[in-house]
């Protein structure tokens, strides 16, 4: 196994990089930064005729309305990372809170959350969050909500766990029979300890969401159009493919490399966790 | 282990239970008046009253959830709101349409993994296995659609081998079917299979890392042998949970499968209901996919226990 790894390592760092997916991912994200400052075009303009191909004014056509594809691809980087980056954020607050709570307190509290969470569990997310969206139709916020407290359910079960371990080292016992009250052990003792096992989580969570994101925008039940976002282009350039265009597949693509790129972050930085 | 199993069964009725009620109440209780927004803005008084009537909507919550359980046991999931028709009659042959989308798929993968599966753990680190890991990574990480209209352009458009469109009808013949399905099928099997390998792959190293497998090896019996009679056993209840694990996700993943495909099946429909805020359809549709994925997790969790012969004998 070494004996094949090792030339590849040897072959230079910058290529080893570049495959870490991090380069990719810093991409990603910067063009989803500054999209207005990037993108060649106005985000909803109409600057060709439908489908048009590759060409020098447009680098990847234009869409099924004659807007520049890049343009919307770029914008679209823009709003699905940050509805993706708002729901994960809001699941690990939510999660992580009533997680590590559950595991200091433990007793019945803690059975009775684990229970009803792992009931909520055995509903499969995209079914649960298609009876909220029928209900409350697809706002942002609702949106957001929604898949935040959906997937806040899986960031309990793993916050709960890596607290649990925790909790029964001998500097919490210790800090307890100081007298130290629960929040300051959770804060202080446990929190940073449990750090590095949560953002590993963390960025797997984050791009699990996103792909949800784009799924229910494919479905047509995310991001409303105008707006531009990876998922409903798939779905409004679908058409295309009929045709032997590949307009779809370029945001399928910008879908599955930052889902790639993120896995293989967290592969990364988890083997390099795992080295003494 | 009968004790084991029944504990087994009740938590999953009772698992159904709750499901049925959170499906009940998210569509009910959430803010928002069913009624007006079933008719709109240009809705009258009049008009309001006698869908709100019709829906008993001016009962108790609770009353109204027994109700609509005691209908459901019965088969009776009431009238879908956008077409008036019976929810049963338009939801049955959906989800059977899905199921069949579902088995095929199933009846290709599992084997497909546990062959594939069984390969890589017999030798790893070899050529095979390096390529097929890697497959898993991009199999995982790409959404479903992308698999999807990949093989569409590929097979149905550049070669025009196969339609892209999994349109079903009444005219068709068996063989005219399958054709119509192979994409659907083949797109629901690579994005399930990497899962399931892995897993097999997984669990098959775990238990070839044991003592007595060594020892087989030193008696010099063939690594065949020894994966085949001696690792496989005890790696098979890992691997079934995941197995059924996955048929769920069969089940559920299928929705967007369905949307790319054009394909008449319950997730389409579901897909539909939302749309149009249809929630008695959206009701029986999202408690039809929640009870197939807590069956098919039962079956698993049951086959798993007779599997293992240390639960067989307490």
């Amino acid at each position: 196994m070494s004996a094949t790894r090792q030339p590849s390592m040897e072959r230079g760092g910058w290529l080893r990089f570049a495959a870490s997916g991090a380069p990719l991912v810093a991409l990603i994200l910067a063009v989803a930064v500054f999209a207005p400052w990037v993108a060649p075009y106005g985000e909803a303009q109409f600057v060709g005729g439908v489908w048009d191909p590759p060409n020098l004014a447009h680098w990847l056509g234009t869409d099924n309305l004659g807007r520049d594809m890049l343009t919307r691809l770029i914008f679209g980087a823009r709003n699905t990372v940050t509805l993706a980056a708002l729901a994960t954020a809001l699941a690990f607050g939510i999660g992580v809170t009533v997680g590590f709570f559950a595991a200091a307190i433990g007793g019945w509290i803690d059975a009775l959350v684990s229970r009803a969470i792992e009931i909520l569990l055995s509903i499969p997310v995209l079914i649960s969050a298609l009876m909220v969206l029928s209900v409350l139709g697809n706002s942002l916020p609702v949106l957001i909500a929604t898949i935040g407290l959906l997937e806040a359910t899986r960031v309990y079960t793993i916050a709960r766990a890596v607290a649990r371990s925790i909790v029964v080292r001998e500097f919490v016992a210790a800090a307890r029979l100081r007298g130290e009250g629960l929040v300051w052990v959770l804060l202080r003792e446990i929190l940073p300890n449990a750090l590095a096992p949560l953002a590993a989580e963390a960025a797997l969570r984050f791009s699990f969401i996103f792909l949800f994101i784009a799924s229910l925008s494919f479905l047509g039940l995310g991001i409303q159009p105008p707006a531009a976002d990876w998922g409903s282009m798939v779905r409004e350039n679908a058409q295309a493919i009929n045709f032997g265009l590949p307009a779809p597949l370029y945001p399928a693509t910008a879908i599955a490399l930052l889902t790639i790129g993120v896995n293989r972050v967290v592969d990364r930085y988890l083997a390099a966790e795992a080295r003494p | 282990m009968t004790r084991l199993i029944a504990a087994r069964v009740g938590m999953g009725l009772l698992t159904l239970l709750v499901i049925s009620a959170l499906l009940f109440f998210a569509t009910d209780l959430l803010p928002g008046d069913v009624a007006a927004a079933l008719l709109g803005p240009q809705a009258t008084p009049e008009a309001l009253a006698t869908i709100r009537a019709s829906l008993h909507l001016g009962d108790p919550a609770a009353l109204r959830y027994v109700h609509w359980l005691i209908g459901v046991v019965h088969g009776d999931f009431g009238r879908s709101i956008a077409t008036g028709r019976s929810v049963v009659t338009v939801l049955l042959p959906r989800f059977a349409n899905t199921l069949a989308l579902a088995v095929l798929a199933a009846l290709v993968s599992v084997p497909l993994a546990l062959g594939l599966g069984l390969a890589t753990a017999m030798r790893p680190g070899s050529r095979l296995d390096r390529l097929v890991s890697t497959l898993c990574l991009v199999t995982i990480s790409v959404p479903e659609f992308f698999v999807g209209y990949l093989l569409i352009l590929l097979f149905s458009v550049q070669l025009g081998w196969l339609p892209s469109l999994a349109v079903l009808n009444g005219g068709m013949s068996f063989a005219q079917r399958l054709g119509a399905v192979t994409l659907p099928v083949i797109t629901l099997v690579l994005v399930v299979l990497a899962h399931m390998l892995r897993m097999t792959r997984a669990a098959l190293l775990g238990c070839l890392a044991a003592p007595y497998i060594e020892t087989a090896l030193l008696k010099g019996l063939r690594r065949r042998t020894v994966v085949l009679r001696h690792a496989l056993p005890n790696a098979a209840a890992p691997i079934i949970a995941v197995i059924a694990l996955n048929l769920g996700y069969l089940v559920v993943g299928v929705v967007v499968v369905e949307v790319v495909f054009v394909y008449p099946g319950a997730g389409q429909l579901m897909v539909d209901a939302v749309g149009k805020r249809d929630l008695p359809l959206v009701q029986a549709c999202g408690l039809a996919f929640a009870a197939t994925y807590v069956l098919l997790n039962l079956i698993a969790d049951i086959v798993a226990i007779l599997v293992n012969p240390r639960l067989r004998a307490s």
